[in-house]
């Protein structure tokens, strides 16, 4: 009897990985294919439009994009609050965060990258705006960051930094709602934000906090966006608790190390 | 029970009496030292080379890091009211100080483990009694200096001499007493710089709020008026009157009857100090109308008199009662009813 070895691998005309390999190139030309018309679809040449065709424009979109939780006119579901009143700086802050259309719901939306472009966001933005008076876009001398950054940062101690963390850093409120982080965000939506006071957020009106004290916090959290940490790392400028951490688990885990390197008997 | 004979007796056996206690048979015994284990620099030279070299390197290390500490404090110039310069400075002089410190460490350290006498000695330790003809000379010794003074046999310079001395320290007591504040503390605790007709003000600014000013959903942040030109105490008197201005939709306010007059048309005002331990509660969900400390997370309901319903605070904030004056700036109507803050020994509760 022949000594019988392993039969050797079957060699067809085909190599055993070439269905996988046709399957990854069918993907990538599906997808690429979906990409190149999409964005030849998404790059529309920028419209001239008149007041009155911005608010139509703005309650199309509306209808195709929020009228299912907002309701048609705006007055609200089970969904979604009534939208007539809040103006429009309301939508710039909310569309142009990303936060509205929201992902899903819960406590809080969350910013997440914007889904208009900025002539949609003010389509939407007059179109809510013609609902009812709300508060409007503000004059842009007022978020131009160029007030002081000291009275800016005395108001924001004061106002601001008992949810926001005195470096703006962000804060954790109850039942799964936060006070985001302000890093890099637009001034325009700080503005909007401490006017309109957005989901959980207190309400500070101009008579509160005038514009130009609005200028003048809009200024401290530039300074904190461009200025380097005088302490080094900033550890997520969570104070205490970050630097306790890294001191409790590095630093004193070296020098516990360090004390059993010491006493232990040389190999 | 068998007892050790003094002095140098090393015997660790122990021998109990005949009709003493039951000795078990499997009794432990002393298992003595481990054994001594040679050290691998000992026993191959291999190996105590790159030690050598080793230890060698921890002090080259050391020298090129004090050079790199020098040498850096100048290559990165410290430009007044340029932050990074300082850091860049600090940093790069700091990691050269260091390497250079801890490298001489390191190397001294594995020296002396690895390349060093490596044999282990033993000393034993000697007993703590003395000899007994020491014993009797010591206490000779207080013997005669007793005979000697006269302590023992003469009581009444003894008692006096104890005494004049206990005496000694009481003038401390009267002293350091003197160290707590003048000021009866309930007093200060139980009274705040708010009175009746008191203007509530806004913080820093001291500029006074009129009612149509907060709208629903504000959150004002508010000190008496005159605080803000205070120049002596401000603080301590910010830390008991700091209070919170909110306004809410009227029909979501349930007020009990007797406060249905210190709020003025869904605008209320609470203490900010947490009933806990005192840190400002200011962290308003507008919506929700819960009021959050961010130290211990107790969480009061503003809707209900901000009743505390979550969280480790014993008792609800003070709130403020508060009303319009003829020109439509809030004021308050009297002071607190009860002490802000944390609780305290003479709080009525």
């Amino acid at each position: 009897m022949k000594n019988t070895s392993p039969l050797p691998r079957k060699r067809g005309r085909r190599h055993p990985l070439a269905g996988v390999a046709l399957m990854i190139l069918g993907l990538f030309v599906t997808g690429g294919a979906y990409a190149a018309t999409t964005a030849g679809i998404a790059s529309a040449e920028t419209q001239t439009v008149d007041a009155a065709s911005l608010v139509d424009e703005g309650g199309k979109l509306f209808l195709a994009n929020c009228a299912s939780c907002h309701g048609t006119n705006g007055e609200g579901t089970d969904a979604g609050p009534s939208l007539i009143g809040v103006g429009a700086l309301s939508v710039e802050f909310q569309v142009g965060t990303g936060r509205m259309p929201m992902a899903a719901s819960g406590p809080q939306a969350e910013r997440k990258p914007p889904q208009f472009t900025q002539p949609q966001i003010d389509a939407l933005a007059a179109w809510v705006a013609s609902l009812a008076p709300g508060p409007g876009m503000p004059d842009p001398k007022y978020y131009a960051a160029d007030g002081d950054a000291a009275n800016g940062a005395e108001l924001f101690r004061i106002n601001c930094a008992m949810c926001h963390n005195v470096a703006g850093a962000g804060g954790a409120l109850t039942e799964g709602k936060w006070a985001p982080g302000l890093a890099d965000v637009d001034p325009i939506h700080v503005y909007a934000a401490m006017v309109t006071g957005p989901q959980n957020m207190p309400v500070f009106n101009d008579m509160n906090l005038t514009p130009e004290e609005k200028n003048d916090i809009i200024t401290y959290l530039a300074y904190l966006d461009e200025a380097p940490s005088v302490g080094g790392f900033t550890l997520g400028s969570l104070g205490p608790v970050a630097e306790g951490l890294f001191v409790w688990i590095i630093g004193l885990g070296v020098m516990v190390a360090i004390a059993i390197w010491l006493t232990a008997k040389s190999n | 029970m068998a007892k050790k004979s003094g002095g140098d007796s090393h015997d660790y056996s122990y021998e109990p009496e005949v009709g003493a206690a039951v000795v078990p048979s499997d009794q432990a015994s002393n298992p003595g030292l481990p054994p001594e284990r040679p050290r691998i620099t000992d026993m191959d030279e291999k190996f105590e080379k790159q030690a050598e070299r080793r230890i060698a390197l921890f002090f080259g290390l050391s020298i090129v890091g004090s050079i790199i500490a020098a040498v850096s404090y100048n290559a990165f110039p410290i430009t007044p009211g340029d932050v990074l310069s300082t850091r860049l400075n600090n940093l790069f002089t700091g990691l050269g100080i260091t390497i250079g410190l801890l490298g001489i460490g390191f190397g001294a350290v594995h020296w002396a483990k690895s390349l060093m006498h490596g044999h282990e000695l033993v000393e034993e330790r000697h007993p703590v009694r003395g000899t007994d003809e020491t014993r009797e000379v010591a206490a000779g010794m207080f013997t005669q200096a007793n005979k000697e003074s006269g302590f023992t046999r003469r009581s009444l310079v003894r008692n006096t001499m104890i005494g004049a001395l206990l005496a000694t320290p009481i003038p401390a007591v009267a002293l350091f007493r003197d160290l707590a504040p003048k000021e009866n503390p309930n007093d200060v605790l139980k009274h705040t710089m708010w009175e009746a007709g008191t203007r509530l003000t806004r913080d820093p600014s001291g500029v006074p709020i009129k009612a149509s000013e907060v709208t629903i959903g504000s959150a004002f942040h508010v000190i008496p008026e005159g605080l803000a030109e205070m120049h002596e105490h401000k603080l301590e008197e910010k830390a008991k009157a700091a209070v919170l201005l909110m306004r809410l939709p009227v029909e979501d306010l349930n007020e009990v009857e007797e406060r249905k007059s210190w709020s003025y048309e869904g605008i209320v005002a609470y203490s900010k100090i947490c009933t806990h331990v005192g840190c400002p509660v200011a962290l308003y969900e507008q919506h929700t109308h819960h009021l959050l400390c961010p130290c211990h997370q107790s969480e009061f309901d503003v809707s209900n008199h901000c009743e505390v319903i979550f969280g480790p605070a014993a008792r609800p904030l003070p709130q403020l009662p508060i009303t319009i004056d003829a020109e439509g700036y809030l004021v308050a109507q009297s002071d607190f009813t009860e002490p802000v803050g944390p609780s305290f020994w003479e709080r009525e509760l």
